[in-house]
């Protein structure tokens, strides 16, 4: 462990284009292109099937499927259809983040209050400004703990992008291996490259909480709170079941 | 005015909520609909703004048939009001009441302004403005539904329970409320309650459904408690129905008679010969009623007339003023029943005391009333 700090706070692994600053920064990239093509597909999937009610086995159906492929063989079979390079990660990164954003969303515009939703159209409000003005901001807390959920992921599974001869953090971990044991370049890097991705999981889970306490609105951040002690106070048993989001 | 021709109700499942419904809203008017739960209420109400469309018949409104209007425009001429308030979580006070001005096009600052002007009719404080709805009580929470309804001013308001998840003390002050803010602005309103003392209380007409979604009794409150159509309707509208109906009727023609008043303060000695029956009315300055006192009373003060050691007073009830604010007989008897001298105290228009009315006298006054017509049955 010692060695993987020796390695982590070494000055030469801080610059340059093999550097950590310069990894990470790939390695956002890659998260953030993927998170970004994951949540404009998810979020209106999410939001429409919400909406009519219309399609919800999809909501089922793919976070299930897509959650059995694994996504080194995924990632694999698309090299080997494709060619290397961007687009297959980002690909499989993609389909690894729509699930948690779908159902996120899906669940967040059901969770709406009906009388709510009612009073929307009962005042005149057309189908899609309900959803948009109403429904969305609503269920706003469910859709952004759905893209934090998807983002952690991407960010642990963008490891993956340097076995098809990327950047990103995942590259100390497979130029570690390669190095092999005994090399002061081969197990340490390994380490340091996993501790760097996990700070960076955190610091980004932070920055994310921060993303959602400015943009939800206070009205529906106390209404989450009320509903959530008026559910405990129903069951004082302690099998609250709260969402895992 | 709004008429239900002859609609049906049946939902996909088979259920028929409502069955073959005819009925004419009027203008100006508080029509409410009663009845036990499941009997299309909700139904019947919904299809007035097009949140539920008949299976059958034509609902018309101001003499067109609803069907050739978009609902979302049909709508917002047509406030509307559930149970629950339904109110935004995520928008202002402010901002809620302002929805429907914003949505035909009024600027923010004008639908605000009108926002503002509206939750100060309805009673509630300003600072209220910036809250957001999960921090209001139920009972503000049901006066920014109304005022929201309110907001574009649209001739009919749609109100479904408003008021049935309050406690009675807080129903009761929206029940008022209500009524003060339609004596100002005369809307076609139509109420929904399964709660059949509400619709007397409100209504100025009562439809009583049963369940299967059929119309039962179509009246004013008066003549729904003097005049039950049916088992079914007289067995609804409960115990009591006659004396309940004594509410309807004004105290103009009882007679008041002169009663002892004694000042507070005042010598006991002379109080003891003012009694009579054994009793009087203790008054201040303004000859409003303090209370009872009986020769027993009186013997355990000394020199003077002590108001806090007197008999408290039944209830009272208000003579014809200029106010138009006549007390009822409902009230008059009451009144007289519940003194302990078994006088009723009748009061001004500002509270002083005017004379007193005994359960006999009103009675008579009642029985006077039969025979002139003025009261049905
Ligand atoms: N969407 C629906 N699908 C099928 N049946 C329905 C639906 N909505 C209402 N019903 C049925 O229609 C009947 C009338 O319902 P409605 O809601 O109009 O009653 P209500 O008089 O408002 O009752 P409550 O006092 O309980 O609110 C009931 O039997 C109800 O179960
Ligand atoms: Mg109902």
């Amino acid at each position: 462990m010692n060695a993987a700090f020796a390695w982590l706070f070494d000055p030469e692994h801080w610059s340059g284009p093999t550097g950590i600053p310069a990894r990470i920064l790939e390695h956002l990239g890659y998260t953030s292109l993927s998170v970004l093509f994951a949540a404009a597909i998810a979020v209106p999937l999410g939001a429409v099937i919400g909406h009519t009610g219309r399609g919800t086995f999809l909501v089922a159906g793919l976070s299930n499927g897509l959650r059995a492929l694994p996504e080194l063989g995924l990632l694999t079979l698309l090299v080997l259809l494709t060619y290397v390079g961007l687009l297959p990660v980002v690909i499989s990164l993609v389909i690894l983040a729509v699930p948690p954003i779908l159902a996120g969303t899906y669940s967040g515009i059901r969770n709406v209050d009906r009388a709510v939703v009612d009073a929307a159209h009962g005042m005149g409000m057309r189908s899609s400004t309900v959803l948009l003005r109403v429904e969305l901001p609503n269920a706003l807390p469910l859709v952004l703990g759905g893209i934090r959920a998807a983002t952690l992921q991407v960010i642990a599974t963008a490891t993956i992008a340097a076995y098809v001869s990327l950047g990103g953090l995942g590259r100390f971990v497979i130029d570690g291996n390669n190095a092999g044991p005994g090399s002061p370049d081969g197990y340490p890097q390994m380490a340091a490259g996993a501790i760097v991705v996990a700070v960076l999981a955190l610091v980004v889970e932070g920055a994310l909480a921060l993303v959602e306490r400015a943009v939800v609105s206070p009205g529906v951040r106390d209404a989450a709170r009320a509903g959530r002690s008026a559910r405990m106070r129903r069951r004082p048993t302690g099998d609250v079941v709260e969402n895992p989001i | 005015m709004i008429e239900f021709r002859d609609v049906t109700k049946q939902y996909p499942d088979g259920t028929v909520a409502v069955d073959g419904l005819d009925l004419t809203v009027e203008d100006g008017k508080i029509t409410v609909f009663v009845g036990p739960s499941g009997c299309g209420k909700t139904t019947s109400l919904r299809m007035i703004n097009r949140m539920i469309d008949p299976t059958g018949g034509s609902i018309l409104l101001d003499g067109k048939d609803i069907r050739e209007s978009d609902p979302p425009l049909l709508r917002r001429g047509i406030g509307y009001v559930i149970q629950h308030a339904g109110l935004f979580p995520h928008r202002t006070v402010l901002d809620n009441v302002a929805t429907v001005p914003l949505l035909t096009g009024a600027g923010k600052r004008a639908a605000r302004a009108r926002a503002a002007e509206l939750l100060e009719l309805v009673g509630l404080p300003q600072e209220v403005a910036r809250r957001y709805p999960p921090q209001l009580s139920g009972g503000q929470q049901q006066r920014v539904g109304v005022a929201r309804a309110l907001a574009a001013d649209p001739p009919v308001l749609l109100m479904d329970e408003p008021f049935s998840a309050v406690d009675p003390v807080v129903r009761d002050d929206l029940q008022q409320q209500l009524l003060r803010l339609q004596s100002e602005l005369d809307k076609t309103i139509v109420f929904v309650t399964h709660d059949i003392d509400e619709a007397i209380k409100i209504g100025d007409r009562v439809a009583v459904f049963r369940v299967g979604g059929r119309l039962a009794q179509y009246d004013t409150p008066s003549a729904l408690l003097a005049k039950p159509a049916d088992d079914f309707v007289s067995s609804f509208v409960g115990r009591d129905r006659g004396y309940r109906a004594l509410g309807f009727l004004t105290a103009t023609g009882v007679p008041v008679a002169p009663v002892a008043t004694v000042p507070a303060g005042g010598e006991v000695a002379r109080a003891r010969e003012a009694l009579v029956d054994g009793w009087a009315v203790v008054v201040d300055e303004e000859r409003r009623p303090l209370g009872w006192v009986s020769a027993e009373t009186l013997s355990q003060m000394d020199g003077s007339v002590d108001a806090e050691q007197l008999v408290s007073g039944g209830s009272l009830f208000e003579v014809d003023s200029t106010a138009g604010t006549a007390g009822s007989l409902r009230n008059a008897l009451d009144a007289a029943l519940s003194s302990p001298a078994a006088v009723g105290i009748a009061v001004d228009g500002r509270g002083a005391v005017v004379g007193g009315v005994t359960a006999q006298t009103v009675l008579a006054a009642l029985a006077d009333a039969r025979r002139s017509g003025e009261v049905p049955g």
